[in-house]
Parts: structure tokens; C-alpha cells; sequence
């Protein structure tokens, strides 16, 4: 058993926080197996995003686009999910995405916003001109660096 | 059946072969011990005992230490016995998790958390009154009529009251082992699991 705890530890990223919570990594190490490794953008509440998404209907595929703001980030590890909202023909639509969800084929940033908050819902209350979101200016060189 | 002992982990998801996401327990299933095999001759039933878990000598009594030794196995905090085991083990052998099979269906023996002394709407899902008004005062959640008035002129037996809820042992069936991860000992069921994390519980398969 220790034997076993040492070796959980050597391949955690967080050696001194699996020391006290063991547990939590066994399901970090469960949760690598189980969903495969996958690339996505960094994005926050405020952000402007396009999710790319498959639906079968029948027993067709195609892919389907979603563009709105992130409302929020919500959970960590592999039950990650962010929710997005957008206007549709006058009415709010709100769609909770799993971050890691196989289904999402790709996940593009379009506009970074300058928001004080890490779960923006004030936005559901507000429309129109109010409802926008400041661009943030991104540097040229911090894109570089990107 | 065989089975094995194992550890609530957590709770987690993952996304199936259609890109469903499932809910998901972790599992910290064996090593265990073969501690005793009982038989209709010896004991007069078929039996295998395992042992799951370290503890220290301190902690174990000389009866246990004892028993223990019998096999030459580090002291164990849990001792589970299961009836009809069909894989063949002798005393002193090692279960692992190995030995459960991916896609099958299991059965998971647990004990669920304690919630204390609840009323009758947590403990037995009753209505209470239906509202705070014509007249309702101080009784919400109250149990209601105990039964019929002169005859029988007593309360019924059986009659579900307020009480202790929780910490019972609690059976789920037919849970479907997702995954099996022999390096790290660990058990992938789909759903939920009885019990706290860390409390452990019986896996019969």
C-alpha cells in the first residue's frame, strides 16, 4: 500500500497536496485513464468562443457550430464544463458544454472580454446595448509568446 | 460469484462509445488476502475469507494477529466472507482486482452514510401538511394520522414513524464494471455507489 501511494505520487503533477489527499488522486489518475488527453484553448467568463460540435441525426453526422460568451467555467478534472450563451432570434439560449466531451471537435477563441467576475449571469438580466462585453487588448508581443 | 473487497474512492464521469458522459465511481478494489477457506466438512458451509487493507500491529488484537499469521499476511483492517466463490483459491493467496470482469455486471454491498434522527418526509418520503395555512401552525412536516380511531383504538405495528436513518447496510445490484485498472487496483463502476468515500464496501460478481 505504500509502495503503492509512493508510485501514485511520483506520476501527480501535485506532490505536496496528494501527500494529505491521496484519495483525490487516485480519481486524477482514474480520471487520465478514462477520458484520453485533449487539447483546449484557454478561455474564462466574458470570452467570446465558437464551439464546433457533432450531432447524428439518424444515422447521419455533420457538425454543428455554437457561437456565444462564456458564462462560466464549472468543476475541474475530467467533469469539467462551461456554459455559453447567445442570443437567438430575440431570446437567450443557454448551452452547458462538457470541456472534455468527445463530441467537441474544436473550440475556437474569438474575442477575449474584460470581465470582473469568474461567472458572469448578470448578463442574463441585461440586453442589448448593455449586455456588451469590453474587447480586452491583447499585446502583440503576448501573442507571440502564445 | 466471486467478488472483492475494495474502498469508495469518489465519483467521477466519463464519456461512452457514443460520446455519452456516464456518471462513474472509483473503486480502490484489492490486493486482498485469502485469509481462511471455509468448507460443508470443516465449517459446514462453503466459504472464502479475504482481508483487504494495512493496519498496525497495535490496532489488531491477538486473536486477529493470530489469525493472520496463519497465513502469513500483514495485518488487515476489513474481513469479508463471501459465500459461493467460484474461483479457486487456497489459503495465503492474493485477490487482485484483475479477477473482475470488464462489461459485467456486479453487485456492490455497502454501508450508506448516516443522517441521524430524521422526520417522517426525509425517512419515509411522507407529504407533511399540505400548508401553512387554514389554521396550520407548527406542523409542516408532521406525520399525520397514526391510523384508524375507537377499533382498533392503538397504533398498528409496522406503522412508519420518525427514527434513526442511515448507516444500514445497503445492497445496489446490477451495476456494470466499466473499467478495470490492475496497475493501480482500481475499479471503474458505472453509477453510484452506497456509503462515504473511504467506507468500504463488497464487490460480488
Amino acid at each position: 500500500m505504500v509502495v503503492q501511494i509512493f508510485s501514485l505520487l511520483l506520476h501527480s503533477q501535485n506532490f505536496s497536496q496528494s501527500l494529505i489527499h491521496y484519495s483525490m488522486d487516485l480519481i486524477k489518475i482514474a480520471e487520465q485513464n478514462l477520458i484520453p488527453v485533449k487539447e483546449t484553448p484557454d478561455f474564462k467568463a466574458g470570452d467570446t468562443v465558437t464551439v464546433f460540435y457533432k450531432i447524428i441525426e439518424g444515422n447521419k453526422e455533420r457538425e454543428q457550430q455554437y457561437q456565444g460568451v462564456v458564462l462560466q467555467r464549472k468543476g475541474s478534472g475530467a467533469t469539467q464544463t462551461f456554459t455559453v450563451r447567445k442570443i437567438s432570434n430575440g431570446v437567450g439560449v443557454e448551452r452547458i458544454f462538457p470541456l472534455y466531451s468527445p463530441k467537441i471537435t474544436k473550440i475556437e477563441v474569438n474575442k477575449r472580454g474584460v470581465v470582473r467576475r469568474a461567472r458572469i449571469f448578470y448578463l442574463r438580466n441585461i440586453s442589448g446595448k448593455a449586455a456588451r462585453i469590453e474587447e480586452k487588448i491583447v499585446k502583440t508581443s503576448d501573442k507571440k509568446a502564445k | 460469484m466471486s467478488g472483492i473487497i475494495g474502498k469508495k474512492i469518489g465519483m467521477t464521469s466519463m464519456f461512452n462509445a457514443e460520446g455519452k458522459n456516464i456518471a462513474c465511481t472509483v473503486i480502490e478494489a484489492g490486493p486482498c488476502v485469502v485469509t481462511q477457506v471455509k468448507s460443508v466438512e470443516t465449517d459446514g458451509y462453503d466459504a472464502v475469507q479475504l482481508a483487504f487493507d494495512d493496519k498496525k500491529e497495535k490496532h489488531t488484537t491477538k486473536a486477529m494477529q493470530g489469525h493472520f499469521a496463519k497465513v502469513n499476511s500483514p495485518f488487515k483492517r476489513k474481513v469479508v466472507e463471501f459465500r459461493n466463490f467460484t474461483t479457486e483459491v487456497k489459503p495465503g493467496d492474493v485477490v487482485k482486482v484483475d479477477i473482475c470482469p470488464e462489461g459485467e455486471f456486479c453487485d456492490v454491498v455497502g454501508t450508506s452514510k448516516g443522517k441521524g434522527f430524521q422526520g417522517v418526509v426525509k425517512r419515509h418520503n411522507f407529504a407533511g401538511v399540505g400548508g401553512a395555512t387554514h389554521g396550520q401552525h407548527n406542523r409542516m412536516r408532521a406525520t399525520g394520522s397514526m391510523g384508524a380511531s375507537s377499533f382498533p383504538s392503538r397504533v398498528l405495528p409496522g406503522k412508519r414513524m420518525t427514527g434513526h436513518m442511515g448507516n444500514d447496510q445497503v445492497k445496489i445490484v446490477n451495476l456494470q464494471i466499466l473499467k478495470v485498472m490492475p496497475e493501480q487496483n482500481l475499479l471503474i463502476l458505472k453509477g453510484a455507489v452506497p456509503g462515504a468515500k473511504g467506507s468500504y464496501i463488497k464487490v460480488e460478481f
